[in-house]
């Protein structure tokens, strides 16, 4: 539990590869990695670098080739399929770059989602997705349909539905590339403020520089390979 | 937020396509129902008119049934009246019965002597009252043509004789049957009469001053007796009914059971040819005619009888069902096939369409198998939407047909059957079909909801 306390994320030599035909594509090559808790951590590198690749790894929804994902105290490959779900369901929370909420659900039923998959109490639920909406800004428009909201308000509903299972590590990929700069500096604003409120390790995958000027650690990618982890509390080291 | 509601949701996403699947399920329900339920209007009709007629069961010598069932002397039974008292007050066997009652039919050549015609026909000798009864059965409600025989009260000599018989024998104009056309004995030509003999000439002009008029409904029959002597009645016939089937139209006689042993057995003891026994519902026959069996098997051991069901004694029965359902299968499987790819083809596009939300849902913690409840419950929402709908339809266009007044004349029939579709009546096709239409629905959306739970999350994600 101090383990994971400490690092919701660890991930030790790990290689993952894509096939293209008959050839195999490396997208990770030996990655090393400690994600620290409570932190913003970006994940940054050029297109092509294996942002999403690795983000997709810590989020349980792909396996490596080699090496280990330990997320949240628990080896990742160890899991069934099954296993995996109901992991991400409690554990982890997204944010997606298109927003990706259920269009035929409204603002509130879209946060309410992931806490009907964790089988919480009805009473229960709608206070918490009432709160949520509420920190979020969107009290006021939880019975609205997706296609209702402006690009920013979406992805204030896709962080609320992120954050509702109580998750200890919230993954976003490249989350204001699909918004205009002040809403995107706003989006980072919030998720910054709900990090700090709900003691919730962020990781994101971007090139914004706004969202790199608010991290606490970046990780630089290149061809695969990590390049460079910087902290801000620490010196830059290279971790692989 | 249960599966269903969200399934319902996402139905209404795409009202055209949803709605156009919907129509091609409602279209098929129709389709068979309506001919189910016509299927199923036939039958029973088929089985009151049979019944009606027939019985449920008939007790007969052995093979008189299948030797063709015109020699009431080898095959009478003489003890009728003692298995027909067994029969009636057997304990089992009472609380069953409608009507148990004796025929015999009797072949030979019935003339009218007046119009110089004859032909051959075959004769049932009936206790009308009984009868009558028997023609009363009408235990599905449907649609009767059957009438009553109008010889209660009447002579012994009385006879009631087919349209057919009616228009050979030349009564059509005496009898006042309609659509008939009377034939007229044909006169000798004028140039045969000139050069006949003058003593023949004379006999021929004093039988055409004698012959009766044209108004008289006297016939005689020809039959052959038990000692195989010929046998001569005069009857009267009190008039001429439609049969039906023209095959019997055209030589049915129906006569008071005492004249038809009087012709055959003169005066020896008179016999019967079959003792028809009708139930109250048919679905009793097998317990009847269990029960029948051990009734004659125990108490008249030494009497060769065998027990025909009304299936049996009519085959043409049988062979309509067996072709109308053959036709229902054939349209229900051709629909439902058409169905299956329909939904199938609606939930496939659903899939593709959503594959962003089915990686989104799997990433947020739903299981396989709830991606695959969700699409089936999409498939099980629009078979019961089709099903509700589709009976809805169909009980209104069989409403609308039921009271068209359109007519059928089926092949061999000489009168047309209003056209019925019998829906609501009809409790296992109509619960049948709807079950039918939801396991189709349910089939075809099986197999794109295990694509949709087999996708990759990660290349669900990605899919643009």
């Amino acid at each position: 539990m101090l383990e994971h306390t400490m690092h919701p994320v660890t991930l030790k030599h790990v290689h993952k590869s894509y096939r293209l035909g008959s050839v195999g594509v490396p997208a990770l090559t030996d990655i090393n990695l400690e994600i620290r808790a409570n932190c913003f951590t970006v994940i940054s590198g050029p297109s092509g670098s294996g942002k999403t690749t690795l983000l997709n790894l810590i989020g349980c929804i792909d396996q490596p080739d080699q090496g280990e994902v330990t997320v949240a105290g628990q080896q990742t490959q160890q899991l069934s399929d099954d296993e995996l779900s109901d992991f991400r369901a409690r554990h982890l929370g997204f944010v997606f770059q298109n927003f990706n909420l259920l269009p035929v659900l409204s603002a509130a039923e879209n946060v309410e989602y992931p806490l009907l998959l964790t089988r919480m109490p009805e009473t229960r639920r709608r206070e918490r997705v009432l709160a949520l909406l509420d920190a979020v800004g969107l009290s006021s428009r939880a019975n609205n349909r997706p296609g209702q909201l402006s690009g920013g308000q979406r992805q204030r509903v896709a962080i609320a539905r992120a954050l509702a299972s109580a998750p200890q590590l919230v993954l976003a990929d490249e989350p204001t590339a699909n918004l205009d700069s002040q809403t995107g500096a706003a989006i980072i604003a919030l998720m910054r403020t709900m990090q700090r409120e709900h003691q919730v390790s962020f990781v994101f995958s971007s090139h914004d520089p706004q969202v790199q000027a608010a991290a606490d650690d970046t990780v630089f990618l290149c061809d695969g390979r990590i390049t460079g982890v910087q902290r801000h509390a620490e010196t830059a080291r290279v971790a692989a | 937020m249960k599966t269903l509601s969200l399934a319902l949701r996402n139905l209404l996403r795409n009202r055209r396509r949803s709605l156009t699947t919907l129509l091609a399920m409602v279209i098929g329900m129709v389709a068979v129902l309506l001919f189910g339920g016509y299927s199923s209007d036939t039958k029973y009709m088929m089985q009151t008119g049979v019944v009606q007629q027939f019985g449920h069961l008939q007790i007969q010598r052995p093979n008189y049934f299948a030797e063709g069932g015109d020699n009431p002397t080898a095959y009478g039974i003489g003890n009728y009246q003692r298995i027909i008292d067994a029969v009636t007050h057997d304990p089992v066997l009472a609380p069953l019965l409608s009507v148990v009652t004796p025929s015999l039919q009797v072949g030979g050549v019935a003339g009218n002597f007046s119009t110089g015609s004859s032909r051959s026909v075959m004769a049932a000798g009936l206790v009308v009252d009984e009868l009558n009864r028997m023609l009363a059965w009408n235990d599905y409600g449907m649609t009767s043509y059957a009438q009553p025989l109008p010889l209660a009260g009447t002579s012994e000599d009385a006879v009631v004789i087919g349209n057919g018989v009616a228009r050979k024998l030349g009564l059509c104009q005496a009898l006042q049957v309609a659509n008939c056309r009377t034939l007229v004995a044909s006169a000798p030509a004028a140039s045969a009469s000139a050069r006949a003999p003058d003593d023949i000439a004379a006999l021929s002009m004093l039988e055409q001053a004698t012959a009766k008029p044209q108004h008289e409904t006297r016939i005689e029959m020809l039959s052959a007796s038990a000692q195989g002597a010929p046998n001569v009645v005069g009857l009267h016939v009190v008039k001429a009914q439609n049969m039906g089937l023209k095959a019997t139209d055209d030589v049915y006689i129906a006569m008071h059971l005492a004249q038809a042993q009087k012709l055959v057995y003169g005066a020896a003891p008179p016999q019967v040819t079959a003792i028809a026994v009708q139930l109250q519902h048919t679905h009793q026959l097998p317990l009847a005619r269990q029960r029948l069996s051990q009734l004659l098997a125990s108490e008249f051991k030494n009497e060769a009888l065998e027990i025909l069901e009304f299936g049996t004694l009519y085959p043409m029965y049988g062979q309509s069902i067996a072709f109308m359902d053959s036709v229902f299968g054939f349209i229900a499987v051709l629909i439902g096939v058409i169905v299956l790819f329909t939904i199938g083809n609606t939930m496939g596009t659903a899939v593709v369409e959503r594959t962003v939300e089915i990686g989104t849902l799997r990433a947020i913690g739903l299981r396989r198998s709830g991606i695959r409840q969700m699409f089936i419950a999409e498939g099980v929402l629009l078979g019961l939407a089709g099903a509700v709908l589709g009976v809805s339809a169909a009980l209104l266009a069989g409403y609308l047909i039921n009271h068209s007044g359109l007519a059928y004349t089926p092949p061999g029939y000489v009168y047309a059957y209003l056209i019925k579709v019998r829906i609501l009546e009809d409790a296992p096709l109509l619960l049948g079909s709807m079950a039918g239409l939801m396991l189709v629905a349910v089939f075809s959306a099986w197999w794109p909801a295990n694509r949709a739970s087999r996708l990759l999350v990660v290349d669900a994600l990605r899919h643009a």
